[in-house]
């Protein structure tokens, strides 16, 4: 994978575990070439191949470092933060626990695909005009969750959010905007149905 | 490493005969995490998700089947009713992302002490059908989990399905962490009253290397109860909270000290038995 151009990427994190992996992979002897697959993704609506992975490689891992689609933040790999998450087959996942290559024959939808691109959905223009974002870390995340709640729940009130968002920790906020932010969606929609 | 995404059980053996040592995978929220930090490297993968016979639950006289492939979320939503102890369990399981792609196979078969699914599936004599090529075998909870992560499955098995028994009488769980959600159980505790058959049962987590069953509190409990109520005595309930917290062997780590899990085994058990009382 060096001189791969997803060595280019940033995150600290990911850079660490990919090194581990790096190692891992070299611990497993020749020929290297059989650990390594190529398999398709479909992704927001699009099949997307993916040459040459481990197939140990997380959803999360693939997508940014791989399918140049960073929207999915990575912080713990551990499923406790809720940044990484997505849905996979209609189901809000966290896809740091996905394996990739698990995901084959499903549909991943990330938040790059919940509107056409340089639109925003109503939850994210909410987000903003209730100034619901400070670092912006938590926020993609933040906000498949709060879609996923909206779909399947229209009508739910703060405390069925506070479930739906438990597993998204967001350390800036306080999530109070964040709450008006859904309050303000939930109005919109009110609005726009009558 | 290599991974198969059979659809079939029959699949699923063949993937597992032709790649020794692979790894069972079905939701992925403790394997995948083992491989992300570079502690698991298994040669092969084997995909559960998709396969036919290890999906939903169905009535089965006076059993209930639950597929492996069950998701915490399918059984705090679909199941409440008929196992409101595993749904109590169910949905303390982490955070909803984690529910959506955990499964009760999933949890057996990494068979953590602090498994929310094992003290409730202990309390209910619950057991476990292994399948393989060679046939299925059914094992009691007590003889599938032999210790700390350490199960009864054999190379080659997989959890197709649990068989819990369809008793009437109140089931609780009850668990103690750090806050209510995403959290791993410092203790936790099942209690099942069965009025027809005139028990109360009561499974331990989080507090030995495996689920325990507070068999002397259970004894104990039976010969006090007034089955007419069901109704006891405060200070018999008081002593089965006693004798329940004797039946952990707890131990001290970084999410509490052996003697606070002691003590929280002692609580909740005595308020699940209150709560199941007249």
């Amino acid at each position: 994978m060096s001189g791969d151009a997803s060595d280019a990427l940033h995150d600290p994190a990911t850079t660490d575990i990919r090194g581990r992996r790096d190692q891992l992979r070299a611990e497993e002897g020749p020929p290297v070439v059989e650990a390594l697959e190529t398999y398709r993704l479909t992704v927001n609506g699009r099949e997307r191949e993916v040459e040459g992975a481990w197939i140990g490689e997380s959803l999360l891992y693939v997508l940014r470092e791989r399918l140049g689609l960073p929207g999915s933040k990575n912080a713990c790999e551990q499923g406790e933060c809720g940044s990484c998450s997505l849905m996979l087959d209609g189901v809000l996942v966290a896809s740091c626990c996905v394996l990739a290559a698990d995901a084959v024959g499903g549909d991943v939808r990330t938040v790059e695909g919940l509107s056409p691109e340089g639109e925003l959905t109503d939850v994210q223009r909410a987000f903003v005009e209730q100034g619901a974002v400070q670092c912006g870390f938590c926020i993609p995340g933040m906000i498949v969750a709060m879609h996923d709640l909206l779909d399947r729940q229209p009508d739910a009130d703060e405390l069925a959010l506070r479930e739906a968002i438990s597993g998204n920790l967001c350390r800036c906020t306080g999530y109070g905007r964040i709450f008006a932010a859904f309050h303000a969606v939930k109005e919109e929609r009110a609005r726009a149905s009558t | 490493m290599k991974i198969a995404h059979p659809r079939t059980l029959d699949e699923a053996f063949e993937a597992l005969q032709r790649m020794p040592g692979a790894q069972l995978l079905a939701g992925g929220t403790d394997f995948v995490v083992e491989v992300n930090f570079g502690h698991r490297r298994p040669p092969a993968v084997v995909g559960l998700r998709r396969v036919a016979e290890l999906q939903g639950w169905r009535r089965d006289d006076g059993e209930l089947v639950l597929g492996a492939a069950l998701t915490f979320t399918e059984i705090e939503t679909q199941l409440a009713g008929e196992l409101p102890a595993l749904a109590a369990a169910a949905r303390t399981v982490g955070s909803p992302q984690m529910r959506n792609a955990g499964t009760l196979g999933g949890n057996l078969g990494t068979a953590s002490p602090a498994g929310d699914s094992l003290p409730v599936l202990a309390a209910m004599d619950a057991r476990v059908v292994l399948a393989s090529q060679a046939g299925e075998r059914t094992l009691p909870m007590t003889e599938f989990v032999t210790g700390v992560k350490k199960t009864a499955i054999q190379p080659r098995e997989v959890i197709r399905e649990v068989r819990v028994p369809r008793l009437r009488g109140p089931q609780q769980f009850l668990k103690v962490g750090t806050r209510n959600a995403m959290v791993i159980s410092i203790a936790c505790a099942a209690l099942v009253v069965d009025l027809d058959g005139r028990s109360v049962r009561c499974g331990l987590g989080s507090v030995a290397p495996t689920p325990v069953r507070a068999a002397e509190a259970e004894a104990f409990i039976a010969g006090e109860i007034d089955w007419d109520g069901p109704h006891a005595a405060a200070g018999a309930v008081a002593r089965f909270g006693e004798l329940a917290a004797a039946a952990a062997s707890p131990i001290t780590d970084h999410r509490s000290t052996a003697e606070y899990r002691r003590r929280a085994v002692q609580v909740i058990c005595t308020r699940a038995l209150t709560r199941s009382l007249a």
